[in-house]
């Protein structure tokens, strides 16, 4: 317990030296805040270190040494294991005094902890995970869900491409929650916009080997190939396409949950083509390419995914409104940065909703060919944008308890 | 959506050969446990974590020393064998008098540490690893593309596996190998250093994977974990063949890549589960396995 | 069976002095739990609770590897269907804790059984893998099947009021009723190995052969073995459930049949305290390095070796041959 020890004695340093400057509602005169994530599986690429590293700019940014407020970071790792995150949430709230837990990818891992810090009354700013059940079923006044959600990904991949022409699809689905439902809700988008679903094959998790099911894929005769799946089977179903001349062939494929980071461990060579939709590049005006720079300098030259912004700015806004609030109980802040609209340069202006879901902007982007990208990370074009009132599931189809009645 | 009969022959046919592909990584490996097993009678457990090794190997000789696919091939084999060797020298060789059970627990805990220490340097996300320039493109069969690269794993590995059978159960070195197995003590005292050979017999099966690992790192990504699963399958393709013969392993191997390869276009979601299966219908029917010798 | 001999070599002598409690037995036990009623006042309970799971978990495996002389490597499937089942049955269905895990345990006793006619008509090495295989079928059956919740695990499993009055949802109430768990296993596991059953199933594991020339129906002692073992891991499992409100992949994975031998190898095989020490150990070192991710993995595949290479006795192993006393 070395570790623990450590953080209480800087916890007490920190409170020996503010003493003057009086807060009385922020327990222990310090907002700490957790920032818990991937750090060595799957995920940690597009969320682990760099998530850490957000969290630090934005408090620098807030200002808030100079504004008097004690702010500390913490960091772990959940190992993309439920048990593992929950154990550590509890921990650092009994234990550690955690207020805030930020970023927290993996579905499965991000539910466990929604359901602690309910129970314990602190704050959760979710930026890596996709379940909608965040905002919807599970739903809670502790939480705010920023960057994005299966929901939203469906939506902006599935409306946009069938709109520019590919109106027949054909699914490959991880056999699992995550996967159907992804599968789900691209369905109903792509029916809904005029599309057309031929059929799906459900693959099982961690698959090595795509070849059959791209087969299956292919004798279809679908225009678009929907990857409702994740992580290492989507790039391995990515990569496999190319061998087998998927696309060459002349049907497309449709990442529903792809990062950056994956088009970067692909190569633009096997990844070129593939639509997908994010809620933030790097490159999208000065303001995120300016943010962009100066977090890529930190983090080895590893440019931000969406996570990381996400990270950034739902740190950044939950500073302010415990600020306003002079408070870091959970409720308290979570309600407050409801009231005030956000305002950061990486998502621009927007709003949180009643149920914790924060409103923007998603963008659809397609991968460039190797001989159009002129810098490192220079992977995206533009195809659309999804405006902030169309991006995300309306509220009154969530089920969230909250904004019932 | 593909019922029994909705399927054509020729999609059949495409799939037939798409599961003899992954056969041929089940044979390369359960091979290679067959021969460790035989002369050292340990189940080598790290032998997933060495046939990742070996894909890292390839990418490492590309990106840091620009040795390409074909290097590696021969290259990547060699230095993975020995670092078997160094396995063998300086911990399997301890276990010798004690419990094969040991050796299982020995291996496991150096998966565990060659795992982890790649996913500490490399993450999971994988790294790419590009398909040589000569084996790009694939033949359009008219029933199916299949792939150049596909093709040649399927012939290097057969390659492989009847070279190794062939050297193993024709030659006068295999004899060695096969009187060691049966009498060490008698083949020593004919003049025949028994403990280089089982040093050498754990550096080739362990070679065995990585060759393996460079052939699969085209088509996967090379990953820490590309071989942390794949073991436990051949765990159960090895008991579905039982440990008797060489020929044995190689043809389980390459018919439980084609059943499994089949169960992918009639039943997906089994695809995963079909091997265990099998090998539950075995052990109850033929306990020692089909080409397992007494139990 | 050799693999069973050996495996079980390094206590060896302690299997004597048949039926006769040693009088040491009593005192460590009597400061195991002296031990255990103080430590929720210096240590984080649902920490302890979770050792205490472990623990039994561990000491349930011993039974198998430490006196019949079985590796089973699928001890996860037990664990981890019992979870499951805890967890459906308290979410779903309603049931009280104590029925909850119950019928997790009784669900983990039926697939030992299965797993137990299959695995047992094979020895060794290979009853290892075909245990594990087993295990990694039971995985992907519960990644798959839709009251799992796949990926997400059963979560927020409701700890529930125990026998209608002890509201487990008090930590402290929570704590004393796992630990009344961890000693009634605890205690019923000693019990078995000291039960005539227990002297039969060890002279199985000296000498199969003689101990089927004696009449011994050796297959169905290691079946009743085998269900006991994987009854008791389902024990463990389901109390876990409650503690953590969750069920979830991790605990059916294979790796957490690789933890459980660690924790027993560690502690010292075939020893009556060894398994909790062990599982003491390394929960408290995975808590420790879950700063540091996936150091975890090296770490532990580190001691695996160290344990197998040097120190194959486990620490009480290594203790009772100090004090000359099996512990």
């Amino acid at each position: 317990m070395a570790l623990k020890r450590k953080l209480m004695l800087s916890a007490a340093l920190a409170l020996a030296f503010t003493a003057g400057a009086a807060q009385a509602e922020i327990s222990g005169d310090v907002i700490k805040i957790g920032v818990l994530n991937d750090r060595s599986g799957l995920y940690a690429d597009l969320a682990g270190e760099g998530s850490v590293i957000a969290a630090r700019m934005a408090v620098e940014d807030f200002g808030a040494a100079d504004k008097g407020i004690n702010v500390e970071i913490l960091s772990a790792d959940h190992q993309n294991k439920p048990d593992v995150g929950s154990n550590i949430t509890r921990q650092w709230i009994d234990v550690d005094g955690v207020d805030v837990i930020a970023d927290v990818p993996t579905s499965s891992v991000a539910l466990a902890v929604n359901e602690i810090v309910r129970q314990k009354n602190k704050a959760f700013l979710n930026s890596g995970a996709g379940s909608s059940d965040l905002t919807g079923k599970a739903c809670s006044p502790n939480t705010v869900h920023w960057t994005y959600d299966t929901w939203a990904l469906a939506n902006g991949t599935g409306k946009a491409v069938v709109q520019t022409g590919g109106d027949t699809w054909f699914f490959l689905t991880a056999d699992y929650a995550f996967g159907h439902a992804l599968e789900r809700d691209t369905t109903a988008v792509v029916e809904e916009s005029g599309g057309q679903v031929l059929g799906s094959v459900r693959h099982p998790l961690s698959t090595a080997d795509f070849s059959s099911f791209l087969l299956q894929a292919q004798a279809s005769g679908a225009k678009v190939i929907g990857l409702a799946n994740a992580g290492g089977d989507t790039t391995n179903a990515i990569k496999q396409a190319a061998e087998f001349g998927i696309v060459q062939a002349g049907q497309s494929l449709a990442g529903l949950l792809v990062f950056l980071t994956d088009v970067h461990a692909l190569g633009l060579q096997t990844a070129q083509g593939l639509v997908l939709t994010e809620s933030f590049y790097w490159d999208l005006n000065d303001k995120t390419r300016e943010w962009s720079e100066r977090f890529a300098e930190l983090n080895g030259g590893k440019y931000p995914t969406m996570v990381h912004a996400g990270v950034y700015a739902s740190v950044l806004h939950y500073l302010k409104a415990a600020e306003a609030t002079q408070s870091d109980d959970g409720t308290t802040v979570v309600t407050k940065m409801k009231e005030i609209p956000t305002d950061d340069p990486l998502f621009g202006q927007g709003e949180i909703r009643q149920d914790g879901r924060k409103i923007h902007d998603m963008y659809l982007f397609q991968v460039k060919a190797p001989e159009e990208s002129k810098s490192p990370y220079d992977y995206y074009n533009l195809r659309a944008t999804i405006p902030a009132a169309e991006a995300f599931r309306p509220i009154e189809e969530g089920e969230c308890p909250l904004v019932q009645g | 959506m593909f019922e029994l009969l909705g399927i054509p022959p020729q999609a059949l046919f495409g799939q037939i050969m798409l599961g003899l592909i992954n056969g041929a990584f089940y044979a390369m490996l359960s091979l290679g446990l067959a021969v460790i097993f035989g002369l050292l009678n340990i189940i080598n457990f790290a032998h997933g974590a060495l046939y990742m090794v070996g894909a890292f190997t390839a990418w490492f000789l590309l990106q840091y020393l620009g040795i390409g696919y074909w290097g590696a091939l021969l290259l990547a084999p060699i230095l993975v064998g020995a670092f078997g060797v160094v396995i063998e020298r300086t911990m399997l060789r301890h276990l010798y008098k004690l419990d094969h059970l040991y050796g299982l627990l020995l291996t496991f805990g150096l998966a565990l540490v060659i795992q982890g220490l790649f996913q500490n340097k490399f993450g999971s996300s994988g790294q790419p690893y590009a398909i040589p320039s000569v084996l790009q493109g694939g033949q359009n069969l008219g029933f199916m593309f299949f792939p150049n690269y596909r093709a040649w794993v399927v012939v290097a590995s057969l390659g492989m596996c009847l070279a190794t059978w062939y050297v193993i159960e024709r030659t006068k070195l295999g004899s060695y190998l096969r009187a060691a197995t049966e009498n060490p003590t008698l083949v020593q005292a004919f003049g025949i250093n028994v403990p280089r050979m089982i040093m050498l017999t754990y550096g080739f099966g362990v070679g065995l994977a990585a060759f393996a690992g460079v052939l699969a790192a085209p088509i996967y990504q090379v990953s820490p974990l590309m071989g942390a699963d794949l073991i436990i399958v051949v765990f159960a393709v090895v008991v579905i063949g039982g440990m008797g013969s060489i020929l044995g392993s190689i043809i389980t191997g390459f018919t439980l890549g084609i059943v499994e390869g089949l169960t992918k276009v009639f039943y997906p979601e089994a695809s995963n589960i079909v091997i265990f299966v099998i090998m539950a219908i075995v052990l109850l029917l033929k306990p020692a396995g089909l080409f397992g010798r007494t139990a | 069976m050799a693999a069973a001999r050996d495996i079980a070599e390094p206590k060896g002598r302690m299997a004597g002095a048949a039926g006769a409690i040693p009088r040491h037995h009593y005192a460590a036990f009597a400061v195991m739990v002296a031990l255990l009623l103080v430590a929720p006042l210096f240590v984080y309970p649902i920490f302890l609770m979770k050792v205490l799971c472990f623990a039994l978990f561990a000491s349930a495996f011993n039974l198998l590897i430490g006196y019949v002389g079985l590796v089973s490597f699928g001890h996860a499937a037990f664990f981890g269907g019992a979870a499951y089942i805890t967890g459906h049955t308290a979410k779903v269905w309603g049931f009280p804790p104590e029925l909850a895990i119950l019928a997790g345990t009784a669900a983990a006793a039926l697939l030992g059984l299965g797993f137990g006619l299959l695995a047992i008509r094979r020895q060794g090495i290979y009853f290892a893998m075909i245990t594990l295989a087993l295990a990694q079928m039971i995985f992907f059956v519960s990644l798959q099947a839709p009251f799992t919740g796949g990926e997400d695990g059963i979560q927020a499993v409701p700890r529930g009021v125990m026998f209608g009055f002890l509201d487990l949802g008090d930590i402290e109430t929570l704590y004393f009723v796992v630990l009344a768990i961890f000693l009634g296993g605890f205690l019923l596991i000693y019990r078995i190995i000291h039960s005539p059953f227990g002297h039969v199933l060890r002279a199985i594991r000296e000498n199969e052969p003689r101990a089927v020339s004696l009449g011994y129906k050796v297959d169905h002692y290691k079946l009743l073995a085998f269900v006991l073992s994987a009854a008791l891991a389902g024990l463990a499992g389901g109390t876990k459930t409650i503690v953590f409100q969750l069920a979830s992949l991790t605990d059916v994975h294979w790796t957490m049949s690789g933890e459980v031998i660690l924790m027993t190898l560690l502690g010292g095989l075939g020893t009556v305290f060894g398994p909790a020490v062990g599982a003491l150990v390394l929960v408290s070192l995975q808590n420790y390095l879950a700063q540091i991710g996936s150091w975890v993995t090296v770490v532990q595949g580190t001691i695996f070796v160290i344990c197998v290479l040097t120190f194959r006795r486990g620490i009480i192993g290594e203790l009772g041959r100090l004090l000359k006393r099996s512990l």
